[in-house]
């Protein structure tokens, strides 16, 4: 074990001579362009509340009683904009924490929840939900209605999970490439029943089977950051117990088995966690793509492939990159909205191609 | 591939022949030439076999008493409800199947505009099948357009010209309703609420006409069509009345909308305003929109249901099928 930690660290050691920043730099860096975004995201917005009006909006300031202006300002800002600001918050985290730990996972930069089928399956249940929650069978359903939508898209998501690991792990053994070829295809058997789905679907399902599609932080309330919330402090709590495991992997599975990581639970541990967490993203936003791929992968260019520093990181830079996408997307077409995973592949795929074009003669492709 | 291409050709060519065949027998009086809303002219004998495309174009029919020439209606016919228990259906509107109208050896389609796809239109086409797009605009003259451009095609000029004067005279009584509306009522169409985002008619979309019909506001009038509407600005734009489609489930659903932070904060919320109404009624534009816009007003304006009360919209009782 002793030998085990003095060897990684060795690995570590040598990669960090390449000039990294320092972590604590990196962290810091990352918070405030955070609390910055944040910032921005809760001044701006459809219904304007100028600078002026803003401290009394927080409650920061008292106002006398009876200011209408002031207290209307004050039910935007606490009851739509900064729920939303930090439901966009969370989902960002856990949609670049659920990247990283899969393409660590994987030892594949190109994995992401989207690519083995969890987000199709999240998305496959709730198109079905909407379908369903207007049939005949929905009068027995009715004490469901206000959830279903959510419950439905966070199954799904968990299932597909399920599904794929029951495929790929044998007599207690995972194979991760069994895990990407199954993803795959169950990828392709979601599309395909969301296909059967707008097929079915009448014109107004039809929008909203579309509109869930490209994603959207709309109807964000404080009561989805509270189901948001826990599933993330249980995400970084992980974090710790995982990293290690994670950064031994990239050597190989028995080469990390022989360096004392019980590589059975690590799987085990990072596939639960991923479905997790996006299968609780999926549930209150739709498919938003691109963010779980591009974050660890701008990081891992910065601060290298610790995963010590690049999971959290990755949580902070998932923050407040979806924080300032979804600013944009409720404010380019105000009072209309923008779905938000137009937004982010439009601005992720060409960062996706730069990076592959700049590592083109690195990685020898 | 050339071979396959002929077989496709050849196909076509039966069916179009079938159709010639089956015209010069039907045709008694003089061929019509119909302008229709994609800018060509068609020339049809009398038609005998309609397919029927668009709930509007459907209620036209039925109103004029040619229901027996039709041969098949698609999914969004839904008025009067016979249609639907007694002829087939081609499905829905903009996903008909080629195969699945020319089986039935139509003599003309006469579909609302936006009926599609594109790649079944062409094949329609291609099989010498006549086909009329009727023009769909949301307003007063585009209701009598529609009505008379249906009862042209049929051949029963006469009696679309009874429905469109039954119509006329019912916008007319309308017009003078709604010149008695103090402070018209602002309003939101709620096409679906889905888990806190609520898709909302903006303008150019048959709710927005209805609500103006009706005498009303829409508030959403920066944007047009259907999109979701970002919530400060459902707060910033102060509906006094929330209208959407009935589903069955209206309880439900206005509780909803009425817990979400946005419409929360909206006068309609006080209120508890919420008017659901039959889909093809409210948005159709066919015969009964009038009497839709009267009922809605109604709802909508307190001090108006005295008056609309003795509105009896001529449209539902006049009988035009002779």
């Amino acid at each position: 074990m002793s030998v085990a930690d003095v060897k990684l660290n060795a690995f570590v050691t040598t990669k960090s001579r390449v000039r990294r920043p320092p972590a604590l730099a990196v962290l810091c860096v990352l918070v405030a362009a955070l609390l910055l975004t944040m910032l921005l995201a809760a001044t701006v917005g459809a219904a304007g509340i100028p600078l002026t009006r803003l401290p009394a909006a927080l409650g920061l300031t008292t106002t006398e009683p009876g200011n209408a202006l002031a207290s209307r300002d004050q039910l935007i800002l606490w009851s739509i904009r900064i729920p939303r600001v930090a439901v966009a918050a969370m989902i960002g985290g856990l949609l670049g924490a659920s990247g990283a730990i899969m393409q660590g996972l994987f030892r594949n930069p190109l994995a992401d929840p989207a690519l083995v089928g969890v987000s199709s399956g999240g998305a496959f249940a709730a198109a079905g939900a909407i379908v369903i929650s207007d049939s005949r069978f929905a009068t027995h359903i009715l004490f469901l209605q206000p959830y279903l939508l959510p419950l439905a898209a966070f199954m799904g998501s968990l299932a597909t999970t399920i599904i794929l690991y029951r495929i790929a792990s044998r007599s207690g053994r995972t194979s991760i490439a069994i895990f990407l070829l199954a993803g795959l295809a169950i990828a392709a058997i979601a599309n395909a029943g969301i296909g059967l789905l707008v097929f079915i679907a009448d014109d107004r399902q039809l929008r909203d089977i579309t509109f869930w599609l490209l994603g959207s932080l709309s109807g964000a309330t404080w009561s989805k950051a509270a189901t948001l919330a826990p599933v993330l402090v249980i995400g970084v709590a992980a974090m710790a117990f995982i990293s290690r495991g994670l950064d031994v992997l990239i050597l190989g599975e028995s080469e990390a088995f022989h360096s004392g990581v019980d590589v059975e639970q690590l799987k085990r541990i990072c596939i639960v966690l991923v479905s997790a967490m996006t299968g609780a993203a999926v549930s209150v936003c739709g498919v938003v793509g691109f963010i779980g791929i591009v974050v660890p992968h701008l990081l891992r260019l910065v601060i290298g492939p610790g995963h010590r520093l690049l999971l959290p990181a990755s949580v902070g830079l998932g923050a407040s990159l979806l924080v300032g996408a979804d600013t944009l997307a409720r404010t380019i077409v105000a009072p209309a909205e923008m779905p938000i995973g137009i937004l982010t592949a439009a601005v992720g795929a060409p960062i996706f191609l730069l990076i592959l074009l700049r590592q083109r003669g690195l990685v020898g492709l | 591939m050339t071979l396959c291409r002929n077989r496709f050709r050849h196909a076509l060519r039966c069916v179009a022949l079938t159709c010639c065949l089956a015209t010069p027998v039907a045709a008694s009086a003089e061929d019509i030439l119909v302008h229709d809303a994609r800018g060509r002219d068609v020339t049809i004998g009398h038609p005998t076999r309609i397919v029927s495309v668009g709930g509007a174009v459907t209620e036209i029919l039925y109103a004029l008493g040619v229901e027996d020439r039709i041969v098949a209606v698609d999914t969004t016919s839904l008025y009067p409800p016979k249609a639907m228990a007694d002829k087939p259906n081609v499905g829905y509107m903009r996903q008909l199947s080629a195969e699945g109208v020319l089986g039935l050896n139509p003599q003309l389609v006469l579909a609302i505009a936006g009926a599609g796809p594109k790649e079944t239109i062409e094949v329609i086409d291609a099989a010498k099948v006549p086909l009329i797009m009727v023009p769909e605009t949301f307003s007063e003259d585009g209701m009598l357009e529609k009505i008379r451009l249906v009862a042209r095609v049929a051949g029963v000029e006469s009696r679309g010209e009874c429905l469109a004067n039954a119509v006329s005279g019912d916008l007319t009584w309308l017009r003078n309703l709604r010149a008695k509306v103090k402070a018209p009522p602002r309003v939101m169409f709620v096409m679906s609420f889905l888990d806190g985002r609520a898709m909302v008619a903006g303008q150019k979309t048959a709710a927005n006409e209805i609500i103006k019909l009706a005498g009303g506001v829409n508030v959403a009038d920066s944007f047009d069509g259907y999109k979701i509407m970002n919530d400060e600005a459902i707060v910033a734009a102060k509906p006094d009345h929330v209208l959407s489609m009935e589903r069955g489930k209206d309880q439900v659903k206005a509780d909803a909308v009425f817990a979400s932070p946005a419409f929360a904060l909206t006068p309609a919320a006080q209120t508890k305003s919420f008017v659901a109404m039959d889909g093809l009624y409210l948005l159709g534009f066919g015969p009964r929109t009038a009497a839709a816009a009267r009922d809605l007003a109604a709802k909508l304006d307190p001090a108006l249901a005295a008056e609309a009360v003795n509105f009896k919209p001529a449209s539902l009782t006049v009988n035009c099928r002779q």
